[in-house]
């Protein structure tokens, strides 16, 4: 048990252990594979497609596809980073991200993507749907035009070992991140700013306090989305 | 309500796995799942509402709200749009006094569209409270709503039974399994029931898979996967239990060729199953069967108890000592994606039918958790067939890569539609004579997913190293108008069914779908017909599953087929024309002042 296994990521070695997910991998020897759905520790969601790697030809996830010994991985090449940047695009046109408005911005991995990849403006038209929101709890505010449907609320936010957050319906237009109001409305204070933590973009949101932090001063504002990674 | 819904549950055993059965029996019981209802699984359950809407929202038939005591779901896919349905669909609402997707306000009817039935070959067709009512005419849709207002039970309704088993007491369905060649040369050949199990279980489970192996039967479902090789992994995955089961989803427009082979022969797929069973030593099996099909469940629940009765299937099966396996039967309730394999497992365990991340493969991590094999309809009774002939015999026919024969489903435009067993290595040519179809302008092969072929690819041949299918074959005759009658429709229904787990599948299908409306509106340009392509090659790319690989096929594959078809779309040299129109954006606001648009 516990044997070291070695893999390549973009030809540099890497020692870990069998199991590890291929994005933890990554990081712990300084590679960012992009991602938008990974959360280290909870089950793997797979939902962004952003962390596709070629593992022998074929796209993988990189975040829910366990390192095995031997592995050569290519995650930095241009049809991938092509790729990414295109998929970064499509989420933002299918929601509504008007980001000097949002409470998130600076905050927001899908906006430090947006710069990762020098995304001027999306190559697809805006389709600017409508969805949503729904401030029906006491502290959550949710905002389904921001909503990428990563899943990160639906797999870890739980009250009483029940599921706050959960999808609802199927196919493009109808699948929205609904919340479970009985449940929202016993989160506690330090519960809904977890939530609201977890969530990669704007989409849930405490209420009560905002722009704590001024825009400018928050965590992309300051360093590039991967570079905590790529510069270690 | 309360109570019955606590017995509902309580026949589970309050089991969470079990939420679909659970969902299916409430509906049943009330015609629709009310909030009460979820309110009183959610606290039985210890879920949260949400959590159940999670699951229940995922599938079509299940429906909140009532949906009238009388339920039309009419198929709206391609070929029942050949065939007429829209004409139907009108006579529906003219009859009834209400639109699609509505029901009456007294209650008694609800007109619903839904996805291809499984029943291409007698389309158009629909199913009323889930029995099937194929080749609709005008005057049939007026029979029927006189019979809804009259109070008529609606199997009182069917009239003439269909060929077949189709008669059979415990089916009466007017459904015709249009078996075109009643003598295919391995499926068809008749045999005598439990004669295949008595071979194999004289052998060894490894010698049972030996055979697979050598004979190269390969996966019928799609992906061809060799199923020797399946269960070999399964076997060798060391868990505690293992599970099989058989993939009765069929959804995949234009194939039907599963109903048949379950209405014709469903004791030689449960031989199969039981014989599968034996050899990856699996003590469950499971038949999901898609919620279109209903109405063959208790037939093939009296089948099994027959095979109970004769030993071929329970406890100590023919007497061999430790080889006991039983199959109960999975219900689906519409979801096309639940085809996938493990989508499939997560709906048998009560989720939405969402594919999971591979690897675990299902044959190292499946059906709660354990090895799992799961195989399509027709490679499970192919396996009979192998066992009783041998894999030398079954090797001889069809192609050196792919062995055997396949079960065609041929629809659209052609004189016989239907059900054909032919080997592997027919061309199309000769699969459009034999079906009766002259004037041929596509043949969509393997359905949506699959790819749409011109005339110049007519002497390819149907086999895995060449064009695979599934088994949907559907012929678009030359007056048709293939991206319009064709694509959209195809377009469209990936966006319906994808799970929507995935970013591109979710979301970049809207975008492909707007910017080829943007061409059939007669805004394209060139250069939008580059970028369809370009953006369409992302979602072979980027997704997790087949479904959202596949489902830029119908747009890829024509631009690659039939260019000149976008190119005539195109009206002018320009790089660039806006879809932007202006008296439609005022549209609106004229209305409020009581004017009428006119910038220009
Ligand atoms: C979207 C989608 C739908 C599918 N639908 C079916 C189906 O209805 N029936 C089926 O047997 N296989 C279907 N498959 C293929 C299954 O995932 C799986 O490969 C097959 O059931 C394995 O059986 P086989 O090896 O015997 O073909 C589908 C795959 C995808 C991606
Ligand atoms: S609300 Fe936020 S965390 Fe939840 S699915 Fe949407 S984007 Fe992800
Ligand atoms: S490709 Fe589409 S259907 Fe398949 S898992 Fe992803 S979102 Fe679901
Ligand atoms: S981070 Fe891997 S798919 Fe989203």
């Amino acid at each position: 048990m516990n044997d070291k296994i070695k893999v390549t990521i973009d030809g540099i070695e890497c020692w870990t252990e069998e199991g590890k997910y291929i994005i933890d991998v990554a990081k712990e020897n300084g590679i960012y594979i992009p991602s938008l759905c990974h959360m280290e520790g909870i089950k793997p969601a797979g939902s962004c497609r952003i962390c596709n790697v070629q593992i022998n030809g074929r796209n993988m996830t990189a975040c829910s596809t366990p390192a095995a010994d031997g592995m050569n991985i290519e995650s930095n090449i241009p049809e991938l980073e092509e790729m990414r940047k295109a998929i970064v695009e499509v989420m933002f046109v299918a929601g509504n991200h008007f980001c000097p408005a949002c409470e998130k911005s600076g905050n927001c991995e899908l906006q430090a993507l947006g710069y990762r990849y020098q995304m001027m403006v999306p190559r697809f038209p805006y389709e600017f749907p409508e969805k949503g929101v729904n401030a029906d709890s006491k502290y959550i505010y949710h905002d389904r035009n921001r909503c990428i449907i990563c899943k990160r609320c639906v797999r870890s936010i739980m009250k009483d070992g029940k599921h706050v957050f959960a999808l609802n319906g199927r196919g493009g237009e109808k699948l929205h991140v609904e919340i479970d109001t009985d449940l929202a409305s016993q989160l506690t204070e330090a519960e809904a700013q977890e939530a609201m933590d977890i969530c990669p973009v704007g989409a849930i949101l405490k209420k009560e306090r905002g722009y704590y932090s001024p825009i400018g001063e928050r965590k992309f504002d300051k360093a590039p989305i991967g570079s905590e990674i790529e510069n270690k | 309500m309360k109570d019955k819904v606590q017995n509902i549950i309580g026949e589970y055993q309050n089991d969470k796995n079990r939420l679909m059965d659970i969902l299916i029996d409430i509906q049943a019981e009330f015609k629709c799942i009310p909030a009460e209802a979820i309110e009183t699984i959610a606290g039985q359950l210890i879920m949260s509402k949400a959590d159940v809407r999670q699951t229940l929202s995922f599938y079509h038939f299940f429906t909140t709200e009532p949906t009238g005591k009388y339920t039309v779901y009419l198929n709206d896919s391609v070929v029942a749009e050949m065939m007429g349905r829209n004409e139907i669909a009108k006579a529906f609402e003219n009859e009834i006094g209400v639109k699609f997707g509505s029901v009456t306000d007294d209650g008694l009817v609800g007109l619903f569209n839904t996805a291809d039935i499984g029943m291409n070959d007698q389309e158009p067709a629909a199913l009323i409270n889930g029995v099937p009512f194929t080749n609709l005419t005008i005057s049939k849709v007026k029979e029927l709503v006189a019979g809804f207002k009259a109070g008529r039970e609606v199997k009182d309704m069917v009239g003439k039974c269909g060929d077949g088993m189709n008669a059979d007491e415990r089916i009466m369905s007017m459904v015709n399994s249009n078996c075109q060649r009643k003598h295919g040369s391995i499926l068809c050949l008749e045999y005598e029931v439990g004669s295949a199990l008595k071979r194999a279980v004289n052998i060894t489970r490894e010698a049972v898979i030996e055979t697979m192996r050598s004979s190269n039967l390969r996966g019928r479902g799609g992906a061809g996967f060799p199923a020797g090789l399946k269960w070999e992994f399964c076997r060798k995955s060391g868990g505690d239990i293992n599970y099989l089961v058989c993939n009765a989803d069929e959804g995949e427009p234009g194939t039907f060729k599963d109903r048949v082979l379950l209405t014709e022969m469903p004791e030689q797929m449960f031989e199969g199953m039981v014989i599968a069973g034996y050899a990856i030593d699996a003590d469950e099996g499971v038949l999901y069967l898609r919620a279109e099909y209903y109405y063959l469940k208790a037939y093939l629940e009296d089948v099994l108890q027959k095979m109970r009765n004769d030993n071929l299937l329970g406890d100590k099966i023919l007497d061999v000592e430790g080889f006991n396996f039983d199959i109960r039967i999975q219900m689906g309730a519409g979801a096309y994606v639940c085809g996938e394999e493990s989508a499939l497992i997560e709906s048998m365990e009560g989720k939405r039918g969402e594919p999971r991340n591979r690897p675990p493969f299902p044959v190292q991590s499946g059906y709660h958790n354990e090895p799992t094999v799961v195989n399509n309809v027709e490679t499970l009774s192919t396996v009979v067939k192998i066992i009783l002939h041998s894999a030398d015999w079954f090797k001889a026919i069809g192609t050196r890569e792919s062995a055997g024969t396949k079960v065609l489903s041929i629809s659209g435009d052609c004189k016989n539609p239907g059900v054909y067993e032919v080997e592997y290595g027919i061309s199309v040519n000769e699969m459009l004579e034999m079906v009766g179809a002259t004037s041929v302008q596509a043949v969509q092969v393997a359905g949506p997913s699959g790819a749409c072929i011109g005339p110049d690819k007519f002497n390819q041949t149907i086999a895995f190293e060449d064009l695979a299918t599934g088994g949907a074959m559907i012929v678009i005759g030359k007056d048709r108008d293939l991206l319009k009658e064709v694509v959209l429709n195809y377009i469209s229904f990936f966006i319906d069914e994808s799970c929507g787990s995935c970013a591109p599948c979710r979301s970049l299908t809207l975008i492909l779908k707007n910017k080829f409306l943007k061409l059939l509106n007669g805004y394209g340009t060139m250069k939008d017909i580059d970028e369809l392509y370009s953006w369409g090659k992302y979602m072979k790319q980027a997704n997790r599953c087949g479904l959202g690989q596949t489902a830029a096929n119908p747009i890829l594959t024509t631009i690659e087929n039939f260019r000149p078809l976008y190119e005539a779309l195109v009206k002018t040299d320009d790089e660039f024309v806006s879809e932007f129109n202006m008296d439609k954006a005022v549209e609106a606001s004229c209305k409020y002042v009581d004017r009428i648009p006119n910038v220009h």
